[in-house]
């Protein structure tokens, strides 16, 4: 757990303060957003987990240890960073670049050389092409993937990201996005992360602090804030279309009406449309739209097991539109 | 006394002043190399320092050579030390620029990466600052390196011996062959050295 108690950064010879009190949590293999504007503290907030930026007042403990007592290497080799521009170290191979914070931590050479092999599969690129490739033979894509590798290399039980996937085209970045909250269902770490996109913040993570001024206006999951924005700032960050960004959160497997194995025989008879279990609620909306029916089946694996209606999300919408 | 003569009667002279040269131009490198680098590698931490620094080496180097070295007469006399001195002085200028420039352009973002991974200052400076900058610490050392040895013909002026020595006996006596081998040893010496570096240069940044 990462808690901020009380902490304020002032930079020398600025009026206010970068980061005004903070004070919150962030629990223990949970992915915290913090989002916000240009210049609103989030990159600041971050940067003084690792020490990289020393807070004017206050403390910020992990796991109940201020990091004012931890000595800044040992810290900062237990806590992954990857930066948008992923400063993967261009003279050395992507092997090289993975095995940096084990090597300083002395892992033996054959523990080491395992490690980059998982990591490399984990982060789905095949050792055997790309353990050897040096940085400028990569797509960004790959790239960042080897920078999450890198983080990762000695199983560190917090990450820092900073705008990890800004600098990607919207495919590659919606993808990674997926393969990276895939990861994480595994890993299961601590993590920071720094976006100025809200629907970044919302698709990734369980919580959301939005920063404004050195300040967190709101923090609380993405469905609360899109049902409940705090204040009129979080709702501009927002941008409205609340309710189809809320139907993004919800999936498919979750608001189903459940259908026994006969009804399931008899839907698939139909013939009609299907989603799996995992698809979310917009794009069950979609597909209605496409076809022009107002409901849709729900399988796992090759078995129907549920149906949704077009009534059922707009209930579901509405109900959260309503608390606004 | 045809040119071919000439050469084949006063070889073993010819041979011990290019060795001679080749001597006084490594000693200054090899000395210039060392002390550039590390000024170099200094001057990183602190803007004020690089500043004055490269200010004055490069004025070092608007310094006529042969005004450099008539200057170190009365300090240091005359003989293989002042030459050495004048050379070192002369040659820092394209090593530390290089060495400084080739550090202070390495992306941000991958110190900060580096920083933010917790590899120390030192580590950082040996393992990812110095390797990066090296392409461009090699360039300033060949294009030093290779002014040395010109100028290093001025050093038997202050009488250091090495090529110069024939040069100007050869312009004092007007014995054009003399001018003409220990120049044309000089271009030889400099263009060598100038390939050699740069292939090693080559080889390096693989």
């Amino acid at each position: 757990m990462i808690r901020f108690e009380n902490v304020v950064k002032r930079y020398p010879g600025e009026g206010a303060d970068a980061v005004h009190n903070l004070n919150f949590e962030i629990a223990s293999g949970t992915i915290c957003m913090l989002v916000g504007p240009s210049g609103c503290g989030k990159t600041t907030t971050m940067k003084m987990i690792n020490k990289l930026i020393r807070p004017t007042s206050g403390a910020i403990l992990i796991d109940g240890r201020n990091i004012d007592t931890v000595d800044t290497i040992e810290l900062r080799l237990s806590i992954g960073y990857i930066i948008q521009d992923i400063g993967l170290f261009p003279h050395m191979s992507v092997g090289e670049n993975i095995a940096t914070v084990p090597g300083e931590l002395g892992w033996k050479k054959e523990r080491i050389n395992a490690r980059i092999e998982e990591l490399l599969e984990l982060v789905d690129l095949n050792p055997k092409v790309y353990r050897n490739k040096k940085p400028n033979e990569l797509s960004g894509g790959q790239k960042q993937r080897v920078g999450v590798a890198r983080a990762l290399a000695a199983d560190p039980p917090i990450m820092l990201m900073d705008e990890p996937f800004g600098a990607l085209d919207p495919i590659t970045r919606a993808k990674m996005q997926d393969e990276f909250l895939h990861i994480q269902e595994k890993i299961r770490k601590t993590i920071v992360f720094v976006t100025h996109d809200i629907e970044e913040a919302i698709k990734m993570g369980d919580n959301i602090a939005v920063l404004k001024a050195g300040q967190i206006v709101q923090l609380s999951s993405p469905m609360e804030i899109l049902s409940n924005p705090a204040d009129p700032f979080v709702s501009e960050l927002i941008g409205g279309r609340n309710s189809l960004k809320m139907l993004n959160l919800m999936l498919c497997g979750q608001i189903m009406k459940s259908l026994s194995p006969s009804e399931g025989e008899k839907a698939r008879a139909t013939g009609h449309g299907l989603l799996g279990l995992k698809a979310t609620a917009q794009d069950a909306l979609s597909e209605m739209l496409r076809t022009g029916q107002r409901f849709i089946y729900v399988e796992d694996g090759d078995r129907i097991v549920g149906v949704l209606e077009f009534e059922d999300l707009l209930e579901r919408a509405s109900r959260h539109g309503l608390s606004q | 006394m045809s040119f071919l003569e000439f050469l084949m009667s006063r070889w073993p002279t010819i041979l011990s002043l290019t060795l001679e040269h080749l001597l006084i131009v490594f000693i200054a490198m090899v000395i210039s190399i060392a002390l550039g680098v590390s000024v170099g590698i200094l001057i990183t931490k602190n803007k004020v320092a690089a500043q004055i620094v490269l200010n004055f080496t490069n004025i070092l180097m608007t310094i006529p050579s042969l005004a450099l070295f008539s200057l170190l007469i009365p300090v240091l006399g005359i003989g293989k030390i002042p030459a050495i001195v004048g050379l070192v002085a002369y040659t820092q200028l394209p090593i530390v620029r290089n060495v400084y420039t080739g550090m202070m352009t390495i992306n941000p973002s991958i110190l900060e990466a580096a920083r933010g991974m917790g590899l120390t200052e030192k580590k950082i400076l040996r393992t990812i600052k110095i390797p990066l900058a090296f392409p461009a610490m090699m360039s300033g050392i060949r294009t030093a390196t290779v002014m040395g040895i010109g100028i290093g013909a001025i050093a038997g002026y202050i009488g250091a011996g090495g090529l110069g020595v024939y040069i100007f006996q050869g312009i004092s006596r007007s014995n054009d062959q003399m001018v003409i081998v220990g120049a044309v040893i000089i271009s030889l010496i400099s263009i060598l050295t100038d390939r050699f570096l740069g292939g090693l240069q080559r080889k390096l940044n693989r």
